[in-house]
């Protein structure tokens, strides 16, 4: 079923509505939902998503770091459902972009200052990506050795965070603070001074809604919500297009690809250069939602939830990355304490072993049974070589 | 994969020069030869358990630095709460490792005894094998890893009593490090005789080499792995156990160990003793001095550094030079 509608995309011969034509750019064989039904029912959550807050009262307040979260889930289906590389260490460039939010916003705490801060927190965890993906691809760095590279690359920054406590660690006039963490970050408030400025966080709106009453509603929830929204529909875009393709190509078998001419290595690159900007985008939203950022970001167990959240859902749907992030947070909020770690870590092993695949493709292929199948391809994992001599 | 384990002069000369080396280095400048050796084991004991696993399984166990905490704890608790002396409670945490590794081998990485089960309530597989997964087995022991560490948390609380470092010191550095050294040579040593001069070692390289050959000759590649899994761990066992003393006993402890462990697995690569006792020499140096010089950070970041130029200019490791200047003196003699 997927299939035709991608078919349909390079076909502008009745030049189709241009919603059809929206709706091509958004479907094909790499994305789950290409069918009327997954789009009225995408549309309800979504309708349900906005209306959560009026009705939840304050679990909408947490609900907007599920949110948050759910950029940096997506970020690793891309790396790695997507392109086939396993990084741990996208945490590493969710950490880098909170930190840079907090420098920038600190030194220039107008509303103009603050944005630039979360453009410039976003841009920094995009050229970590690139500079690391970089020296690890064109370095001819491959397979499980870039996930080694990247989880050390995790524990470098926490080892690296962790000793900065003293003064000389002060960039202008923001301390890096040590295991301390940063405190003293400006209110996201953006907005180019003498325009317009509206600050999104701690600043509830009362509003009137009918048979509810009033209630008050956190801007910052629908900011997250509208961001998560976009970058979800801008990467079906990007992986239905011929660039997401080749990215699927490279997962599926790189030397293939190679040998076809593609360059890999500029793909891979370009791939975790974005996957490193959504992450920074989220390390800036989550920054800004606590108005505080410490190291506990770069450890290990932080490292891990991206892989459980994408893993569980289903590395290779990026619906999946943000429904599973959002129900393992939740999961992982309300089992609280100490069970916490252990139930996220057996649901990690259990997915794995039972459910290689993820849950949403799993549900999907339940749903669709008995339309044509696409033949599913072997992952990567399974042909993967120990070493490359 | 190609072995690298063949017995040679240069591999004796070569152990010999860094025995002379050592003896040497403990007369005229021992603070510093001590620190240099140690730092060199330290590496090669964080490595060896993963080493074995990765280059015969061709399963990443990132759950190796909870492998070594269980070590630890065994050999800690067994020592303060039942009282056995030092070398038996060392015993007991290589055993407990090994039987613990068995476990996990039959459970998660073979799949034997969710599979059994299957195969009796639903009737079919329930799970694949994780042998050269390596991705999805990175996946899987890291699951196992956040449950361990938590676990013990829970279990044991945020810390247990530890042990104290027996014997005394030299040269004001403690003889327990010293000896720790000795242990490491002895270790590679018999890592070394048992897959070179064993009938198991035998089948493990041969299952090493070519899995369906193997088979085909009739040895049992699966019993292979799980013993080879069981070893692996009761290595990482023993390395807990020889760092019970110097290390505070907390969950965490297995993180200090991971770090050297991957660099030295990534820089070795496939040969289990040729590669990990040179990166261990290469790295374990490397280490020491950018962690006396500026701190813990640059140690880290010197490993990091070395492990992807390793990777760029050593594709196969260092166990692919080794093999390749093997073969040209081979070839010219």
């Amino acid at each position: 079923m997927a299939a035709e509608s991608a078919g349909s995309a390079s076909a502008p011969s009745s030049s189709p509505s241009a919603l059809t034509r929206l709706r091509n750019r958004l479907e094909g064989p790499n994305t789950i939902g290409n069918s009327r039904s997954f789009w009225i029912g995408f549309a309800l959550v979504l309708a349900g998503l906005v209306a959560f807050p009026l009705v939840g009262g304050s679990t909408g307040n947490q609900f907007s770091l599920f949110l948050v979260l759910g950029l940096l889930g997506l970020s690793l289906s891309l790396v790695w459902g997507y392109s086939g590389i396993l990084s741990f260490g996208q945490t590493v460039f969710f950490g880098v972009g909170a930190y840079t939010f907090g420098v920038v916003s600190i030194n220039f705490p107008t509303p103009g200052g603050i944005t630039g801060a979360v453009i410039a927190g976003t841009l920094a965890g995009a050229v970590l990506a690139a500079l690391l993906g970089y020296f690890m691809f064109y370095g001819g760095v491959r397979d499980v050795y870039v996930t080694i590279i990247t989880l050390v690359s995790t524990l470098v920054m926490l080892t690296f965070m962790a000793q900065t406590a003293g003064s000389e660690w002060t960039i202008g006039e923001a301390p890096l603070g040590g295991f301390n963490g940063m405190p003293g970050m400006p209110l996201l408030n953006l907005g180019v001074e003498g325009l317009f400025t509206f600050q999104f966080v701690f600043n509830d709106l009362e509003l009137f809604v009918p048979f509810v009453g009033t209630t008050e509603v956190d801007p910052f929830y629908y900011l997250s919500l509208a961001l998560l929204l976009v970058a979800y529909l801008a990467l079906r875009v990007l992986v239905n297009m011929d660039f997401g393709r080749v990215l699927v190509a490279v997962r599926e078998d790189e030397d293939r690809t190679m040998m076809f001419g593609y360059d890999v290595e500029r793909a891979k690159l370009v791939a975790f250069t974005l996957g490193g900007g959504l992450a920074g985008l989220s390390g800036v939203l989550y920054a800004s939602r606590n108005v505080y950022i410490d190291p506990s970001v770069f450890e290990l167990y932080f490292a891990t939830l991206p892989v459980v959240w994408v893993s569980v859902g289903g590395r290779k749907s990026l619906l999946g990355a943000v429904v599973a992030t959002i129900g393992v947070e939740y999961l992982r909020l309300n089992i609280g304490g100490e069970m916490a770690l252990v139930a996220v870590g057996a649901l990690l092993l259990l997915s794995i072993l039972v459910l290689p695949g993820g849950i949403v493709p799993w549900i999907d292929e339940k749903l669709s049974r008995g339309a044509p199948d696409v033949p599913d391809v072997d992952s990567p994992e399974t042909t993967a070589e120990v070493s490359e001599s | 994969m190609k072995q690298a384990l063949s017995q040679s002069r240069y591999g004796i000369a070569s152990v010999l020069a860094v025995a002379v080396l050592f003896a040497i280095g403990s007369q005229t400048a021992p603070n510093l030869t001590f620190r240099v050796y140690y730092a060199v084991s330290f590496v090669v004991l964080a490595a060896i358990g993963l080493a074995i696993i990765f280059g015969i399984m061709g399963v990443i166990n990132l759950a190796h630095g909870e492998f070594i905490l269980v070590g630890a704890y065994a050999t800690t608790l067994s020592a303060t709460q039942l009282g056995l002396p030092l070398p038996v409670a060392m015993g007991v945490g290589v055993l407990v490792t090994a039987l613990f590794g068995l476990v996990v081998e039959r459970v998660i990485i073979s799949g034997f005894v969710p599979n059994w089960i299957g195969q009796r309530t639903v009737g079919r597989d329930l799970i694949k094998p994780f042998y050269d997964r390596l991705a999805d087995s990175m996946v899987a022991t890291f699951g196992l890893s956040l449950v361990m560490v938590q676990g013990s948390r829970i279990v044991f609380g945020n810390s247990i009593d530890q042990i104290g470092v027996p014997f005394g010191s030299t040269a004001g550095y403690p003889d327990y490090r010293i000896a720790l050294v000795a242990i490491t040579a002895g270790v590679l040593l018999a890592v070394y005789l048992l897959f070179t001069q064993t009938t198991f070692g035998t089948r493990v390289r041969a299952t090493m080499q070519d899995e369906e050959t193997a088979k085909a000759l009739g040895i049992d590649t699966e019993r292979t792995y799980m013993v080879t899994f069981a070893i692996g761990s009761g290595l990482a066992g023993f390395t807990g156990a020889l760092f019970a003393p110097l290390l505070s006993m907390q969950p965490s402890l297995g993180d200090q160990f991971l770090v050297e462990a991957f660099v030295a697995v990534v820089v070795g690569g496939a040969s289990v003793v040729v590669g990990t006792s040179l990166s261990g020499l290469l790295l374990g140096p490397i280490d020491a001095l950018f962690s006396d010089e500026f701190g813990e950070f640059a140690g880290r970041i010197a490993l990091l550094v070395t492990a992807m130029l390793a990777l760029r200019f050593l594709p196969g490791g260092i166990t692919g030079v080794v093999d390749d200047l093997r073969d040209r003196m081979e070839g010219g003699s």
